[in-house]
């Protein structure tokens, strides 16, 4: 049997303050990005100047954490010099690695700078071994992070097949990114996940509440979900929308429930299987979701390699709609 | 303007207000401006993450407490002070929690998004704003719920680590349930 190979924990960081507590909590590396559309978390409050980033590195660096850049949404067509720039500005930085969605965000890198780490981002959805031989072939890819839907018995055989690293979630929001579901917000509200880095920007969400206690979310001029008083909630976006349809009595969540992936038991599994990296989902999130998280999985992750029964905080209070699940990570049926 | 926000999860109960301070608000006041102004010299940088809604007021709503905060975190024209109940002043958003959720917030130890998740937290109104708001409060390098408690030197610690414990014990009890 080959050594296991200690993955790396790869953090969520939408402030400097966040970053920092990942860091201190024992990150191996902290994905992040700037104020701007090259980010798929451009929220409004939130992520990094370039000054701020600047410090944000070398406080990682000095802690021996790495640094990921997230450029990961699509330039639109003929609208590529941000993007370029933001790659400019990353390896002046010094950043560990750009994380990439687009072929031609990635080609830049790959002809400007070789040395530079490309990780594909899981919006590019490549889970097939053709569709990652292609990235890593014409871009030098050294990464790959999966979409959702890959069970562990398939990231194995994967792993097989293919001349890169892979990246697994394993705590965060159970956003499937797949199937177009990223596009589906455009529709409602304008603005694209994609290309504008905003998937239900805040401007467009209201919640308005009723006498009885119940709560309902509004996306651009829909309703998309109704609470009732002792319900739990979920993130405001359409992808885990309740829906009436004719199939169905009652609201229907169409897409995915407001439910949190949280892999923990298959840890041992996952490293089993020769995965690279484990990703934590949150950026938006605060510092000390991200104090605690990364904790719980430093913990967890050192136990295994140790030999030791893994210990498993229970963060099931900081899940969407207080509710988890392993996802496809178990089996596809995870509905 | 938003509506009046009810929930049966948030009501101050049948105890009324436990956390009833014995002081008018004019006497609070001064002391409320003092600490907003010393959380802006602390952290000049966190006005910027709050963009054009530095210049929105929020509605500060600890349910189990009998009077609500007002907050303008604008640095050219900081307002915080405590507003009676019966006629809540024009706001772009409000925030309403229990005490207790509320500073574990401001000491960073609570996810906001969790306690949104679980209806412990309501908002409503401009959410970008709360969530800049959110932001700005989260991205500050000493936890404001410390700073408020420096402030005041030991006596304002021992009420800090006082209330902590007493947050603690809440969030057990919640858990247990």
């Amino acid at each position: 049997m080959n050594a296991m190979v200690k993955p790396e924990l790869i953090c969520p960081a939408g402030t400097p303050a966040a970053l920092r507590s990942a860091v201190d909590a024992g990150a191996d590396a902290v994905y992040c990005g700037y104020q701007n559309a090259t980010n798929a978390r451009n929220f409004v409050g939130l992520n990094f100047t370039p000054e701020e980033m600047e410090k944000s590195i070398r406080y990682a660096h000095d802690g021996g954490t790495k640094v990921l850049i997230t450029l990961n949404t699509f330039p639109p067509a003929g609208k590529v010099e941000l993007w370029k720039e933001m790659v400019d500005l990353s390896a002046r930085l010094g950043a560990d690695a750009c994380i990439v969605a687009d072929i031609a965000v990635a080609a830049y890198i790959r002809d400007t700078y070789p040395d530079l780490r490309i990780h594909l981002s899981v919006q590019a959805a490549a889970s097939s071994p053709e569709a990652i031989e292609y990235y890593v072939r014409e871009f030098g890819v050294k990464r790959v992070v999966l979409p959702r839907i890959m069970t562990v018995s398939e990231i194995r055989g994967l792993l097989k097949e293919i001349p890169c690293e892979v990246e697994t979630f394993i705590f965060g929001n159970h956003g499937l990114m797949v199937e177009g579901r990223c596009s589906l917000t455009n529709y409602v509200t304008g603005q694209s996940t994609n290309m504008d880095g905003a998937c239900s920007p805040a401007a467009c969400v209201k919640y308005e509440r009723a006498d009885d206690g119940s709560m309902s979310t509004i996306l651009g001029d829909y309703m998309i979900d109704r609470f009732g008083p002792e319900e739990t909630a979920g993130y405001p976006t359409i992808c885990k929308g309740r829906y009436k349809c004719d199939a169905r009595d009652g609201g229907y969540y169409a897409f995915e429930e407001p439910i949190s992936l949280n892999a923990s038991t298959m840890l041992p599994d996952l490293i089993n299987a020769g995965v690279h990296a484990f990703k934590i989902e949150g950026r938006q999130r605060s510092r000390a979701y991200v104090k605690k998280v990364v904790a719980a999985f430093r913990e967890a992750v050192d136990s295994i390699m140790a030999g030791q029964e893994p210990k498993l905080a229970d963060l099931v209070a900081l899940t969407e709609g207080q509710k988890q699940t392993e996802g496809a990570l178990k089996t596809k049926k995870w509905r | 303007m938003t509506s009046e926000p009810q929930s049966s999860r948030l009501g101050a109960g049948p105890g009324g207000f436990p956390f009833a301070p014995p002081l008018p608000l004019f006497l609070l006041n001064p002391i409320l401006k003092r600490i907003v102004h010393r959380i802006a010299v602390q952290n000049p940088d966190m006005f910027d993450r709050l963009g054009p809604h530095r210049h929105a007021y929020f509605l500060i709503d600890p349910v189990d407490i009998p009077f609500m905060l007002y907050l303008r975190p604008d640095p050219e024209a900081l307002d915080f002070r405590a507003v009676g109940r019966r006629n809540p002043p024009p706001h772009a958003a409000r925030i309403s929690g229990k005490f207790l959720d509320l500073l574990t917030l401001m000491d960073t130890e609570q996810d906001g998004d969790a306690l949104f998740f679980s209806r412990d937290l309501i908002v409503t109104g401009d959410t970008e704003a709360v969530v800049c708001l959110r932001n700005a409060l989260d991205d500050v390098d000493d936890p404001i719920a410390e700073s408020v408690a420096d402030m005041f030197g030991p006596p304002g610690r021992a009420a800090l680590n006082a209330l902590r414990r007493a947050a603690e014990n809440a969030q057990k009890r919640k858990g247990a349930k």
